[in-house]
């Protein structure tokens, strides 16, 4: 039966029933948006595992068009791919400059990952306005349609994480290197690394085996 | 302090170290993975394997160097829910492949890309 | 300048879809009349359309879901009537390219905007205060989830009276959906609308995963957490996995559509077997989504009403674990018939059998906790005994169809259609019906008529049997689903009985209308005054209904399972702290709804080949994303003082509540229900 008096009591007797701290502070709450993100970046991996999966099953419809080995240029493969791989870690040294709360030090890292993001988005497009120009467009055949799919959904990503860094570079410059910029900074990296891993999968997958 | 507050999330684990240790291996495993293409001094079926096993090679270079996944406790639910990803990432795409090529192999007239049993495992 | 869009899209000379659209507009213009009649658009802005209170978010999903299940409805009521009368010389009412229409727009409401929204809404009430936190993790993403529901819901809806709807069927598989075959706005209406609410999911997805794992009251260790709150975040770890396929499955049918890609095309290499493949990855979990949170409103009513604790916690945590796993390995059965090997279809039908098991130690859970308690037949208990019963039946048919042979047979027949509605009303459509009614006294201060939801129940459970027994029998006798027309005389008797099932089943949700209605005007009457109206175990009842804005006004330190019926054992569950804290909320925000807005206009402008718009509303939203990132005001502290003030309020509601002598009080301790 429930207690009918109620009254003010000693708080020792209380500290079995209430917790003593006020929900989350400012640490967990970073580490709980990271989180969150970390798990947008899970359902991003089983998104670009089904356009892999269909990439796969449609990897031989040529349709009597052009194949991997007559479009791919393995050599334009590797800068993309040094590109972005040097971005990644130039977004690292963001990393470590926003460790050390230097404001211009992460501007400026920030600013080197761009220019690398940059390149590979601008050598991805010539790639893609090339191949169109020659008739080999997605509407070609299966196996077009899911390279330029995979591809560009890959090449978005990246697109609209540049989109992200200019955006951060201006917060930065405007409010300096707030708890929230930190945090959103941090969302950025995972996201921008994340990005990197993919790009392994689709050299891998699509360059590499679609040459053979 | 903000300072802590990206602690706490796992990204004040970076070190110029770890960042450079990990350029240097993407590096090495990318050349290994086009340069036997590139070149074709293995045959396909080893090609095949060695592009795979160099790309596995790097994720798991870009997981530890870049992303910081480790086995520490701070990072347990992140490992837990890499893990279960990849699990079902497993069981989804290889189960496509192989429901996708049993279908091919008893509905398409062309002969299926991948060989297979008549009764298409 | 308007794209495809042009005046002849609107369907005057069919009376029909003239009359669907009459109903809804006149019914939006009476809502919208009644709240500028009584003043409310303010109030309405301010604490609804802004809020990103996960109570009130959740309330308007649910609002969302019982708005489109009469809607749903409509469309089966039309669909018997159609089958019932088109037999042989008699083609019915409905042509086949409204038939098709209807039945496509039947299984996409029902499960995108009904049930979906339903569980959702339910999860948003009930979870955050289950575990002990102030609110989800993201409040303002909530918020985006619910509008994006919202207006998909919309849009479906404007496709009655502007296009037409997909004819398709609510799986939309190539050909028939590819441009040759759908060349209208039709199957556009479909893929975004479903591609809209489909983001939304998945954030809601992440959102309560994030906020399960770490927002849990201290000592709440997972073990510990409600039942409810597991199949929540099981729940959420399947939309999280799931949903992203979906939204390639769309997008690839989008390009296919509007770049003229090939992946589904029939032929250029394209492959449409890839679609149902695709397709069914997603739909399988899909339908567990459904289902578990259903499950888990059982465990929550059960104990609730027997007055014990859950019989077989840990197991019940397993099964759930169990039926997350391995509701990815079956989805082929739903494709059995499309060609693959023996040995592929063998190997799903054993899983598909296999996931059958953890559901069948549920059941048997839940028939333990109520054996040797003392179950109050309350409506919620009503609903989970018409559960068990029928659900197994469901789930019987469910193993048969899981034999390749027998599916075979089976395959897209009546048969079918009987089982995965036997699944989902007993199983999803009954348990949220249970949970709307459990928690309607948490969210709203008082409770719902027993005399008529106890009369709902029982037309929707003799009505269910009606309707959808006949259909088992249907399919044995080689009858396939979604017939506009049919000339066997066989069949044609068993079609009157299903339409008489539905008659009877349309009384049942006249008898929920009256329910709410009659509640809303006896309210002072069935007032919970001290929150905890059943009896309750789980921490939601301890506190005031509704709950204060902030829930807790200090975070409770949990011991065991049960946490407010071990707090009520040890005499402590009402003892007022002695110093209370700042409390830290989100701030409400109209950015979500402006979101929800523009997100209405890109998916209308995609349709309708408006490029501009399309690209304009894009820009928007993601200058509302960037206006929301920018923004460092986005939260408030609520001063120590204000939440003493609000619980002393509570406390003295409280005390007078509970004086011993009277009814009230009795009621209060959960020991007399009305």
């Amino acid at each position: 039966m429930p207690d009918t008096a109620i009254e003010v009591l000693n708080t020792d007797i209380l500290e079995d029933m209430f917790a003593s701290a006020e929900g989350q502070g400012e640490a967990e709450s970073v580490a709980s948006t990271a989180f969150g993100f970390w798990l947008y970046i899970m359902s991003d991996c089983i998104l670009f595992a089904a356009l892999f999966a269909t990439f796969v099953v449609l990897s031989r419809n040529y349709a009597g068009g052009p194949t991997g080995r007559e479009l791919f240029d393995l050599r334009e493969t590797l800068l993309e791919t040094f590109s972005l791989l040097t971005s990644s870690v130039t977004c690292g040294f963001a990393m470590l400059a926003l460790h050390r709360e230097e404001r211009g030090g992460v501007i400026s890292w920030l600013a080197v990952t761009f220019l690398f993001g940059l390149g590979f988005v601008v050598m991805e497009v010539r790639e893609f306005l090339h191949m169109a120009a020659i008739g080999s467009g997605p509407w070609r055949s299966g196996f077009l349609s899911a390279f330029f799919t995979l591809v560009g959904a890959h090449g978005t990503h990246v697109a609209i994480g540049l989109v992200w860094m200019a955006f951060m570079i201006v917060q930065i410059l405007a409010k300096g290197l707030t708890a929230s910029v930190q945090s959103r900074l941090l969302r950025l990296s995972m996201f921008w690394h994340f990005l990197d891993i993919i790009w392994v999968g689709v050299f891998t997958v699509v360059y590499l085996n679609g040459v053979y | 302090m903000p300072h802590n507050a990206i602690d706490a999330a796992g990204a004040g684990k970076g070190s110029a170290l770890s960042y450079l240790s990990g350029y240097v291996l993407a590096i090495l495993l990318t050349l290994a993975a086009f340069l036997p293409v590139m070149t074709r001094v293995l045959s396909p079926e080893e090609t095949f394997i060695v592009i795979f096993a160099v790309a596995a090679a790097q994720i798991l270079v870009h997981l530890r160097c870049f992303l910081h996944l480790d086995g520490s406790s701070e990072q347990r639910w992140n490992r837990a829910a890499l893990l279960f990803t990849a699990l079902i990432l497993v069981l989804i795409v290889g189960g496509e492949i192989w429901i996708m090529f049993s279908l091919h192999a008893r509905t398409m007239l062309a002969p299926a890309a991948m060989p297979s049993p008549p009764n298409g495992a | 300048m308007f794209g495809r869009l042009t005046l002849s899209a609107i369907p005057y000379h069919n009376p029909i879809i003239m009359g669907g659209v009459s109903i809804a507009v006149i019914s939006a213009v009476i809502v919208i009349g009644a709240i500028t009649y009584f003043g409310k658009w303010t109030y309405l802005w301010r604490e609804w359309l802004t809020s990103v209170d996960h109570k009130r978010i959740g309330v308007m999903y649910i609002i969302l879901a019982l708005v489109m299940l009469l809607r749903g409805f409509a469309d089966a009521i039309m669909m018997r009537a159609q089958q019932a009368m088109a037999f042989g010389p008699n083609h019915g009412y409905l042509p086949p390219e409204h038939f098709d229409q209807i039945f496509t727009a039947h299984g996409t409401i029902m499960i995108y905007f009904m049930a979906m929204p339903f569980l959702i809404g339910l999860i948003n009430v009930a979870v955050p205060l289950q575990i002990g936190a102030r609110d989800v993790v993201f409040p303002f993403m909530n918020a985006v989830s619910l509008w994006l529901a919202v207006i998909s819901a919309m849009l479906v809806m404007v496709s009655l009276g502007v296009g037409e709807f997909s004819k398709g069927g609510w799986s939309g598989y190539p050909p028939l959906t590819e441009l040759p075959f759908s060349p209208g706005v039709g199957v556009d209406y479909w893929i975004w609308a479903l591609q809209l609410t489909g983001i939304g999911t998945l954030m809601t997805g992440i959102n309560f995963l994030v906020t399960i794992l770490r927002m849990r009251a201290p000592g709440m260790t997972l073990m510990r957490m409600p039942v409810f709150a597991w199949t929540a975040l099981c729940t959420s770890m399947l939309i999280v996995l799931a949903f992203p396929v979906l939204t390639v499955t769309l997008a690839l049918l989008a390009l296919d559509r509007y770049v003229g890609t090939h992946f589904f095309t029939a032929g250029a290499g394209g492959n449409l077997m890839m679609y149902t493949n695709l397709f069914w990855t997603w739909g399988h979990p899909e339908v567990y989504i459904l289902i578990l949170p259903a499950f888990g409103i059982y465990s929550e009513v059960t104990a609730s009403f027997s007055g014990k604790r859950l019989f077989g916690y840990a197991q019940m945590v397993y099964a759930t674990v169990a039926i997350t796993v391995l509701s990815f390995v079956v989805w082929l059965h739903h494709f059995f018939t499309m060609g693959a090997s023996a040995n592929v279809n063998a190997a799903f039908g054993i899983a598909t059998m296999l996931i059958a098991i953890p559901t069948g130690v549920k059941i048997f859970n839940w028939l333990f906790t109520m054996f040797r308690g003392r179950l109050c037949f309350t409506p919620p208990i009503l609903w989970t005994l018409g559960f068990i019963v029928t659900f197994v039946i469901g789930g019987v048919s469910g193993v048969v169809l899981a034999l390749p042979p027998a599916d075979y047979v089976l395959h897209n027949s009546e048969f079918l259609v009987a089982h995965f509605h036997n699944m989902l009303i007993p199983g999803s459509l009954f348990g949220f019906f249970a949970g709307y009614e459990y928690w309607f006294p948490k969210a709203f201060g008082f409770r719902l008529s027993e005399k008529w939801g106890r009369r709902a129940f029982w037309a929707w459970l003799i009505g269910f049997y009606v309707a959808f027994m006949p259909l088992y029998v249907l399919g044995f006798m080689g009858m396939p689903r979604r017939m506009q027309h049919y000339d066997n005389p066989a069949w044609h008797p068993w079609l009157e009985i299903a339409a008489a099932g539905v008659a009877i089943i349309a009384f049942g949700i006249a008898c929920q209308i009256a329910e709410l209605v009659v509640s809303i005007r006896d309210r002072a009457q069935a007032r919970d005054r001290t929150g905890d109206p059943w009896g309750g175990r789980t921490l939601e009842w301890w506190l005031a209904s509704p709950p204060p804005f902030y829930n807790f006004a200090r975070i409770p330190l949990v011991h065991d399972i049960d946490a407010f019926a071990d707090m009520k054992e040890r005499g402590i569950a009402y003892r007022r702290p002695a110093a209370y804290h700042d409390i830290h909320m989100p701030k409400n925000s109209g950015i979500a709804f402006v979101i929800g807005i523009l997100a209405f206009v890109l998916g209308f402008a995609l349709i309708w080949h408006i490029w501009w718009a399309s690209i304009l509303s894009l820009l928007g939203i993601l200058g509302c994303i960037l206006a929301r990132a920018w923004s460092e005001d986005v939260s408030w502290h609520v001063p120590a003082e204000e939440v003493a003030e609000i619980e002393d309020r509570r406390y003295r509601a409280l005390i007078s509540a509970m004086a011993p002598a009277t009814e009230e009080a009795r009621r209060g301790e959960g020991l007399v229900h009305a």
